[in-house]
């Protein structure tokens, strides 16, 4: 895992080469490029509604004004579906966390019959993109009744094969001698688990918990497809579902993107470095 | 990626003699490895069984029928939906657009992400900058993406993307989202900007793993930095570069959200992917057992993708350990 080394590991500034000036340039323009749309999206709505479509382009209406932002957040809706998608992505990650670290701890740990080929089955399942089941799997919650639900947008996320395959490969790596003092110890090895290898195992969760939790967070098909009660819908389906409510109203619109996107972009600001080695790991160790 | 792990050494069989140990001590370490192994396993298992093998399996059923949204009322139409299906221009059209997609957007995803990758990690100064600029589109949802570059980035006249054009002294005025000659393309540049980060990063841990000695080494010996980049950094990325294209293969094949959200699958269709049109036959058409036929040609598309892929890597595996 030398993969986690800070990028400086020579310790001496690096020299200001003509090179190296025009790649600083390169990548500042970069960033303007990658920064514009979403600068152009808070100037926006920031603007009052009848000056969004104004020609040439404004930065920077007759006046800034978040009126806009207090529109839609009058509304409602807006909230009812930031609690959603918060309650839908903590619980899926929560779920998704201790299914698979328990199941993989198991396949790595522990001996029984058909553990072998159970555990090929869930291989397997990797390579079943979960779009491909939707026809199904939604005749499935129909039946079942939880179509409209909170369960029914967060059961069929938790089962994550790539996850539990991740997991193995650590839980495989960690020495079982930590685990056999404890079990000289007396203690059961349910106990051993929970006290020992998962705290242990921290950092990986914390990789699996992180991509898990923004891939819920993002994930739009699956929760367009299950809810049909505005109330019951996540942020980015209820903004997609009622766009058409917002008519011309760019500045209100422009404000709910603000709103819908903002949340993420804070943690990410907040826990950087844990964020970017949680993705590139769990990224890359799924092959 | 472990090599070889200790856990692979049976506990007691280490530098301590057997004979030395209370004799109760291997035998109930012995019961408690491997009791409660089901316990473990078997809630994943349940929600695997009933959300991935079950649809998986429900659907062949359902393939093979005439059911409706609710998986019921249909009957037993053997292989009549797939028959339909490939024949049907539809499903031939949307089939494209998804593999012309792919095309489109895997090589400047993957470029850029490279050469964003390089600067960041040659520039060596304000990390955070280059993380949150390039990285940070790619927390958002679809949904705000779609909807942003839908509503004020690519609109004609007034939208972002033409005022930027006219600044510079071009027309405005494109269709960007509505002229079929630009409509894809317009697509693959939202997917560009809001999915590159991600394989930015994956590139950024492999330059950080790449000793710095090598570099050294070829500084002493007089190399610039274009050489150092074609033979030290180039090839050292080539398995990584291997992971990145093919997950941007798989990913790039799953495309809806962006298009279903931006053009609808329009204009005329020529954006639709396969994935919205298992939708819309399923689930605006009420055909599920079509959807699922429809569905299941899909999924043969990406097996074969995911199955070239672990071919690759096995051989690339073999070659290394050679």
């Amino acid at each position: 895992m030398s993969a986690h080394a800070p990028a400086d590991t020579t310790g001496r500034r690096a020299r200001w080469t003509p090179g190296r000036a025009a790649m600083l340039l390169a990548a500042l323009a970069l960033v303007v490029v990658w920064v514009l749309p979403l600068a152009w999206a808070v100037a926006t709505s920031l603007k009052p509604e009848g000056e969004t479509t104004k020609t040439p382009l404004e930065w920077i209406g007759s006046t800034i004004t978040f009126d806009a932002y207090r529109q839609v957040w009058k509304s409602g809706d807006l909230t009812q579906w930031l609690f959603n998608s918060v309650y839908i992505s903590v619980m899926t990650t929560v779920l998704t966390v201790v299914l698979c670290a328990m199941a993989a701890y198991g396949f790595s740990r522990t001996d029984f019959r058909g553990r072998k080929a159970l555990y090929g089955l869930v291989l397997a399942g990797i390579m079943v993109p979960p779009q491909v089941l939707i026809a199904p799997l939604f005749a499935e919650m129909v039946q079942l009744g939880l179509v409209d639900t909170y369960w029914g947008v967060i059961l069929p996320q938790v089962a994550v094969p790539a996850m539990v395959f991740i997991l193995v490969k650590f839980f495989d790596g960690v020495p079982r001698e930590l685990e056999e003092a404890a079990f000289v110890d007396g203690a059961g090895r349910w106990r051993v688990f929970w006290t020992i290898v998962m705290p242990l195992s921290r950092p990986v969760l914390a990789a699996v918990a992180i991509f898990t939790f923004i891939s819920t967070w993002n994930n739009f098909l699956w929760p367009f497809l299950v809810t049909t009660d505005p109330g019951g819908m996540t942020l980015p389906v209820g903004l997609v579902n009622v766009q058409s409510s917002y008519g011309l109203r760019y500045a209100q619109m422009m404000a709910s993107v603000v709103i819908a996107g903002l949340p993420l972009l804070i943690v990410f600001a907040l826990f950087q470095r844990q964020i970017v080695r949680g993705v590139a790991h769990t990224g890359l160790a799924g092959q | 990626m472990s090599v070889t792990h200790p856990a692979t050494v049976p506990p007691a069989a280490g530098a301590r003699t057997p004979a030395a140990e209370p004799a109760t001590r291997p035998m109930t370490v012995r019961r408690h490895w491997s009791e409660h192994g089901l316990v473990f396993v078997a809630p994943f298992l349940l929600f695997y069984g009933l959300f991935l093998v079950w649809p998986l399996l429900s659907g062949i059923g359902m393939s093979m029928s005439s059911d409706n949204i609710a998986g019921t009322g249909g009957e037993f139409v053997g292989f009549d939906n797939y028959a339909e299906a490939l024949q049907d221009p539809n499903v031939w059209s949307s089939l494209w657009n998804t593999v012309w997609f792919t095309v489109l957007s895997t090589v400047p995803l993957v470029v850029t992400g490279l050469v964003l990758a390089l600067l960041s990690h040659h520039l060596r100064i304000v990390q955070w900058l280059w993380r949150l600029s390039w990285f940070a589109p790619f927390l958002l949802p679809s949904g705000v993406v779609g909807l942003l570059f839908l509503w004020v980035i690519f609109p004609s006249d007034f939208g972002f993307a033409d005022q930027a054009l006219a600044a510079v002294g071009l027309n405005p005025g494109i269709g960007w989202l509505t002229d079929e000659r630009y409509a894809m393309l317009s697509i693959v540049l939202t997917t560009v900007w809001w999915t590159v980060g991600f394989n930015f990063l994956l590139y950024l841990a492999a330059l950080q793993a790449i000793p710095q000695h090598l570099y050294e080494a070829a500084e002493l010996d007089g190399a610039g930095a274009w050489h150092r980049l074609r033979h030290i950094t180039l090839p050292l990325l080539s398995r990584t570069t291997g992971v990145v294209v093919v997950l941007q293969v798989l990913a790039s094949l799953k495309i809806f959200d962006q298009v279903y959200i931006m053009t609808g699958g329009g204009p005329d269709d020529s954006t639709r992917p396969i994935l919205q049109y298992v939708y819309q036959a399923g689930f605006t058409g009420y055909r599920i057992g079509y959807a699922s036929a429809v569905s299941y040609i899909f999924f043969a598309l990406i097996l074969i993708v995911s199955l070239v892929q672990l071919r690759l890597s096995r051989r690339t595996r073999e070659e290394n350990a050679r």
